[in-house]
């Protein structure tokens, strides 16, 4: 591949991860079965796109099946959200460079929900970090953050340097979390990766929850991980009797010891609840994102705004999948969400929304309030002022403007 | 009366091309999706310990990596816009951080020998050799 009889594309793909496997020590590389990339006009700019370009025409063509993350553009909403039509042309362009590739442009950070669903020990290359921290951790599959271009890479070479969570030692827990909190609400799983992650900035830091009082759902789990990886830059935790490789306290340190031992009860939970200042300022915006919606969250907003209507002045914003926004809508929970006045936009995910800081501006938000914890961390460098608030509550406070935690 | 010079300092793994450049020194970890106006250079997150600061042309030293998958194009985006920092210097960093700054053709380094809080300051002229893996300054502000 390097003396570039797999053609130019391929050889600077292998190039560029082999300059990555030396940082890291890599010894050598591993074959991958699936790639998830992120790849838009937000987050890669015009010199991200010319390199896309580039690429296609040097004939790059994934060897392994790969799929795209969450975008920036849900083009049936780009005037009524006042974006930049120039951009939106632009999010087109790149679009068609990615599936000259051979990229599936399914466009969703739930893939592990809803596209692919990897087996125990199978080495992946995906992007977006919540996408890696579920398939390492409950799926016990193998994959590294792998950011846009080196995902492109992997998707070309079919395979990725062996570091970091491709490694038996570095899936060893690292940290005890003894949860006795009882969490009711994803919401409250998000708080929980909140108070882990944020006291621990270590992308090779992996907690091991230990004493779960029930057995969490898809989502419950979905919410924890995409709040640690976000808090904490990690990709990896154990829940013991939950997730594969954590069938006892002991299997989940892999026979070492814990670094550290924290205790996560209801009074933290409530604590990051009580942390948030609205600043005296209305709570006008509402958003369920980051990640995208699974069908059963879609469901549950659905019962929640069945019959009520978004107060005047206020906006509630929904984002999820191309296929979850179908499922939805043949059931009807669609229908339901948008007659209460909520926006549902397929595709995205609002946080990398083309044109956010303009939108905020235009509309006066100065709080977002959001049921996600990772969305309302990650959102800062736009100058939200966030506030995490339970599922129901969030759904309130869209409905009459007012926080009654 | 000539100062006298703070040690070097080592680092675990570096990246990159040797680069000399005044440092700016964080105390909070950074992400380019999180903290970073990207099109101005400019730390825009409220509350970030170099809020209001600019990173373009300076190396910057910070003690690790926050978030998030976007520094695998933003670096590069950030590069072209002419915004880039000349190094990035993390005490731990994430593979994000390292592709991005691969990709970008960024000097990146990780880990260090010494605290660099206690010898560099914001505005000392520093040079990062990646070869060596080392940290020096050259001017003090």
């Amino acid at each position: 591949m390097l003396r570039g009889e797999m053609g130019p594309a391929a050889k600077e793909a292998l190039a560029l991860q082999i300059e990555v496997g030396r940082f890291f020590g890599a010894k050598r590389f591993v074959p991958v079965s699936n790639v998830h990339m992120m790849g838009d006009i937000e987050v890669m700019g015009d010199a991200g796109k010319r390199f896309l370009e580039r690429m296609a025409r040097l004939g790059a063509r994934c060897a392994r099946p790969t799929t795209t993350n969450a975008r920036c553009i849900d083009f049936d909403y780009v005037a009524q959200l006042g974006q930049d039509p120039n951009e939106a042309s632009k999010e087109k362009q790149l679009i068609g460079y990615l599936r000259k590739m051979d990229v599936v442009t399914a466009d969703t950070c739930i893939n592990y929900q809803t596209l692919y669903q990897p087996h125990r020990g199978e080495h992946v290359a995906w992007g977006d970090t919540g996408t890696v921290i579920y398939a390492n951790s409950v799926y016990g599959a193998r994959s590294n953050f792998e950011a846009g271009p080196v995902a492109l890479a992997a998707g070309i070479t079919g395979r990725v340097p062996e570091y970091g969570f491709h490694l038996d030692e570095h899936r060893r827990g690292t940290i005890l979390v003894n949860l006795k909190a009882d969490l009711k609400d994803l919401a409250d799983w998000g708080a929980v990766g909140k108070i882990v992650g944020s006291a621990r900035q270590d992308y090779f830091a992996v907690p091991v929850f230990n004493g779960v009082k029930q057995t969490p759902t898809a989502d419950e789990l979905k919410h924890l991980g995409a709040s640690l990886a976000s808090y904490g830059s990690m990709g990896m935790f154990h829940m013991v009797g939950v997730t594969p490789e954590a069938p006892t306290l002991k299997t989940a340190f892999g026979g070492g010891k814990p670094s550290a031992a924290v205790t996560v009860t209801n009074r933290d939970i409530e604590r990051v609840y009580a942390s948030y200042d609205r600043g005296g300022k209305p709570l006008k915006l509402v958003v369920f994102s980051g990640p995208q919606q699974s069908l059963l969250e879609m469901k549950r907003l659905a019962d929640l705004l069945h019959g009520r209507r978004i107060k005047p002045g206020s906006h509630l914003f929904v984002t999820t999948s191309n296929g979850v926004k179908s499922a939805a809508n043949q059931l009807g929970y669609l229908e339901t969400i948008e007659a209460a006045g909520a926006i549902v936009l397929e595709g995205v995910c609002f946080y990398i929304l083309q044109d956010i800081a303009q939108i905020r501006v235009r509309h006066g938000w100065v709080n977002l309030v959001t049921n996600s914890a990772k969305l309302a961390n990650i959102i800062g460098a736009h100058k939200f002022k966030t506030m995490l608030r339970r599922t129901a509550a969030c759904i309130d406070i869209a409905v009459t403007g007012e926080d009654r935690i | 009366m000539k100062k006298t010079l703070p040690p070097t300092i080592k680092v675990d793994r570096a990246f990159g091309d040797v680069v000399e450049g005044e440092a700016l020194v964080s105390t909070e970890g950074f992400s380019p999706r999180y903290d970073l106006d990207r099109w101005s250079g400019l730390i825009s997150r409220p509350g970030h310990a170099l809020e209001g600061h600019n990173i373009k042309d300076k190396v910057l030293i910070t003690p690790s990596a926050k978030g998030g998958i976007a520094a695998g194009w933003a670096f590069f985006d950030i590069k072209h816009k002419g915004i880039a920092p000349k190094a990035f210097v993390f005490g731990v960093t994430n593979p994000v951080m390292v592709q991005g700054a691969v990709f970008a053709g960024i000097t990146i380094t990780e880990g260090w020998s010494a605290s660099p809080y206690k010898h560099i300051r914001t505005g000392d002229l520093v040079r990062v050799d990646p070869k060596r893996k080392t940290i020096q300054v050259v001017k003090k502000s």
